[in-house]
């Protein structure tokens, strides 16, 4: 493995290296009309991460607009039914716009401004990452134009007036399978055509380099805040961490902190939809292989012939037939352990969560608790678990409705 | 021996002529009558022929282009099927290039090394990868180059003069420039701009060597052809071909009988553009 190369040191923290590889992941996959721009991008973010006065202005953003830091919740309740680990939540919902997406937003549009970019686009999925967007564009006066796939404005509206209202125009995708991936499609597209005033905000640890470092350092907070919490409440590091993974920033923001700590586990938990044995999931580590999309190399699902297929989950934020490359890389490395979890355990997870915590997780984050739920009772009473609840659920309520039989 | 590919741009020095690179998807609308229109191309004007490996996500791609892969895809086409097509075409026509464009996913699925014996075997003269930036070609165009057949680049109007050089570097068979900064198919740059961006390129390679040079992206008529080969060597045509194939399905999205004929027709047209035209030359 090339972790085990002599310029590399012997931690899981200083990747990616100058051309952006994880491992033979990661990289800059892209036409060359992009690849100047991207360069652009690299050297500003170079740039801006080192400047105190980046750094200041992000911080103030993030504590004033955003309401960071974010509580760590003991979950009694949720600790008692399960009778085995202590459960903490990372409460990333309880953010402004309702989940983590913010923490990379607010990042990337200083980034812009500092750049003079002067037009803002973003794909989004589920619609947290469009309106996180939407939102930070609304803030600082730019133009903001979201792509999304045609499935997932059918399936998001809530999501897609919010982002309506914040001023940002949405721009339907009916191309492919009309979903996450086509909405990346279609904004690269656009970035294509518009290179010299728009910037990309992307909304997840993916894409040509730099992106998924980028992303990675904005939501890093995440996990620097819990890891500073649990020594404040518990003296000491946690056990276990989990998370939902799609792109996978949220698991990488909670994760990063702590890879050079051997003793902090990591479970990263993928949508195995109506089952990995159906092939209906977005599971792309347990059901995908290596390839290259959106200008990264990584793990996919797709067929023998290399055409990417259509991934499928009951949440919108992880229906998509890739992951970080970083992700592909610490898998691969054996750091963290990726696991799964159902559309049914989500949504059991979900209703058991609303009962004992008063707290609607989003279907997301319901996948990481479904991960919780099955490994917590066989744990001492001694292991900490911290989950990122990484979403709250008010988007999702018309979806789990349709899924337990009930109209609104 | 010199490469079917530099023998072919010879032959335009030799007659002072532009050349026409015509784009098909391989399997568009259907595999049969994408291998039988691709063996028309060379008979109705075609020097040199792109032949498009279809894929599901082409992100650098337009609406015509994009539908001419699904369609494609829809029709059973795969990576082993395009291989094959181009082994029959030649064995009726050792003299045309074949240049297969594409995204590199489905050759990472069939295997680098496995793709380039196999395309150099079947006779493909070169490859153009478009999501496979200066930065990351080196695991193809190492081998590809080591079976006799070239990583063609591409240089945009975004590549300014400090990047052109590292394009350049290593580049094989041609240049191909994108005539504007944007998808396939869309607008149309202006041709005094190509000239010079085609000036700076030329200038450029005194020093990484002379390759030919190639413009893409917006041509649609043989004036376009004949205007832009002023300045390139050759032009290609990709999407208005694309558009005429869909101008020729019936509903259900199949070949009408007057698909053959009709495409064949207008890249007979199109080279006319490369063709001396006694009006303007008095």
């Amino acid at each position: 493995m090339t972790q085990d190369r002599a310029n590399r040191p012997n931690s899981f923290r200083t990747g990616p290296d100058d051309d952006g590889h994880f491992g033979r992941f990661g990289g800059r996959y892209v036409a060359e009309t992009l690849m100047p721009l991207i360069l652009d991008v690299e050297k500003a973010w170079a740039a801006a991460r080192i400047d105190p006065s980046f750094l200041e202005e992000m911080d103030d953003l993030l504590r004033h607009y955003v309401g960071r830091p974010s509580p760590l919740y003991y979950a009694e309740r949720l600790t008692e039914h399960l009778g085995g680990a202590k459960i903490y939540m990372k409460r990333d919902e309880l953010n402004h716009t309702g989940a983590h997406k913010i923490n990379h937003a607010i990042g990337q549009i200083l980034l812009a401004r500092r750049m003079g970019k002067t037009r803002i686009i973003a794909e989004t999925g589920a619609g947290q990452h469009g309106v996180a967007t939407a939102t930070v564009a609304a803030r600082f006066g730019l133009p903001c134009t979201v792509f999304m796939g045609a499935k997932d404005i059918e399936r998001q509206k809530p999501n897609v007036f919010r982002m309506r209202l914040l001023g940002a125009e949405v721009r339907p995708c009916h191309s492919g399978s009309a979903t996450l991936k086509d909405a990346m499609n279609e904004a690269l597209r656009d970035w294509v055509a518009h290179v010299e005033d728009t910037f990309y905000v992307i909304g997840t640890v993916a894409g040509p380099h730099p992106y998924p470092e980028m992303v990675r350092t904005f939501q890093s907070v995440m996990g620097h805040e819990a890891r500073e919490q649990i020594l404040d409440r518990e003296g000491r590091l946690p056990d276990s961490l989990v998370a939902c993974i799609g792109g996978g920033s949220n698991a990488i923001g909670l994760f990063h902190a702590f890879l050079d700590d051997p003793d902090v586990a990591a479970y990263a938990v993928e949508a195995a939809g109506k089952g990995l044995e159906t092939g209906e999931h977005a599971a792309a580590i347990a059901g995908g292989k290596p390839g290259v999309l959106h200008g990264n190399r990584t793990y996919l699902l797709q067929d023998d012939d290399g055409q990417i297929t259509e991934a499928h989950s009951i949440s919108a934020g992880l229906d998509y037939p890739g992951i970080g490359p970083e992700h592909a890389w610490l898998s691969e490395s054996g750091r963290v352990s990726y696991v799964s979890a159902t559309d049914q355990e989500a949504l059991d997870a979900f209703q058991l969560c609303a009962r004992l915590e008063g707290i609607l997780p989003a279907l997301e984050p319901s996948h990481a608790l479904a991960h919780v739920i099955r490994m917590a009772p066989d744990l001492p009473k001694d292991h900490l678990i911290i989950m990122n609840m990484c979403g709250r659920g008010d988007k999702d309520i018309f979806t789990i409705a349709d899924a337990l039989g009930v109209e609104l | 021996m010199k490469s079917r590919l530099d023998q072919r741009f010879q032959s335009f020095k030799e007659q002072k002529r532009g050349g026409l690179i015509t784009f098909i998807t391989a399997g568009d609308p259907d595999p049969d009558t994408s291998a039988r229109l691709l063996a028309r191309l060379p008979a109705a004007g075609a020097d040199i022929i792109e032949l498009g490996m279809p894929f599901s996500d082409p992100m650098a791609d337009g609406p015509a282009i994009q539908e001419s892969s699904l369609r494609a895809l829809k029709a059973g086409m795969t990576l082993r099927k395009t291989l094959k097509m181009v082994e029959d075409f030649r064995r009726n026509d050792q003299d045309t290039p074949i240049i297969l464009m594409g995204y590199f996913n489905p050759i990472m699925a069939f295997g680098v090394d496995a793709f380039i014996a196999e395309a150099a075997r079947v006779g493909v003269d070169g490859l153009i990868l478009v999501d496979l930036p200066p930065e990351e070609d080196r695991e193809v165009r190492e081998p590809a180059a080591a079976a006799g057949m070239a990583l063609i680049r591409l240089a945009t109007p975004t590549t300014d003069a400090g990047r052109l050089p590292r394009v350049l570097e290593n580049a094989a068979g041609f240049i191909y420039y994108v005539s504007i900064a944007g998808i396939t198919g869309t607008a149309q740059a202006k041709p005094e701009i190509i000239d010079e961006a085609l000036a700076a390129i030329r200038a450029a390679m005194h020093k990484t060597g002379n390759l030919p040079l190639a413009v893409g992206f917006g041509i649609k008529t043989a004036d376009d052809v004949r205007r832009f080969t002023q300045s390139a060597d050759a032009a290609v045509v990709g999407s208005a071909i694309v558009q005429e194939i869909k101008a020729h399905l019936d509903e259900e999205g199949r070949a009408k009988a007057t698909l053959l004929d009709a495409v064949t027709d207008f890249v007979h047209s199109l080279a006319m553009g490369t063709r001396p035209q006694a009006d303007d030359r008095s």
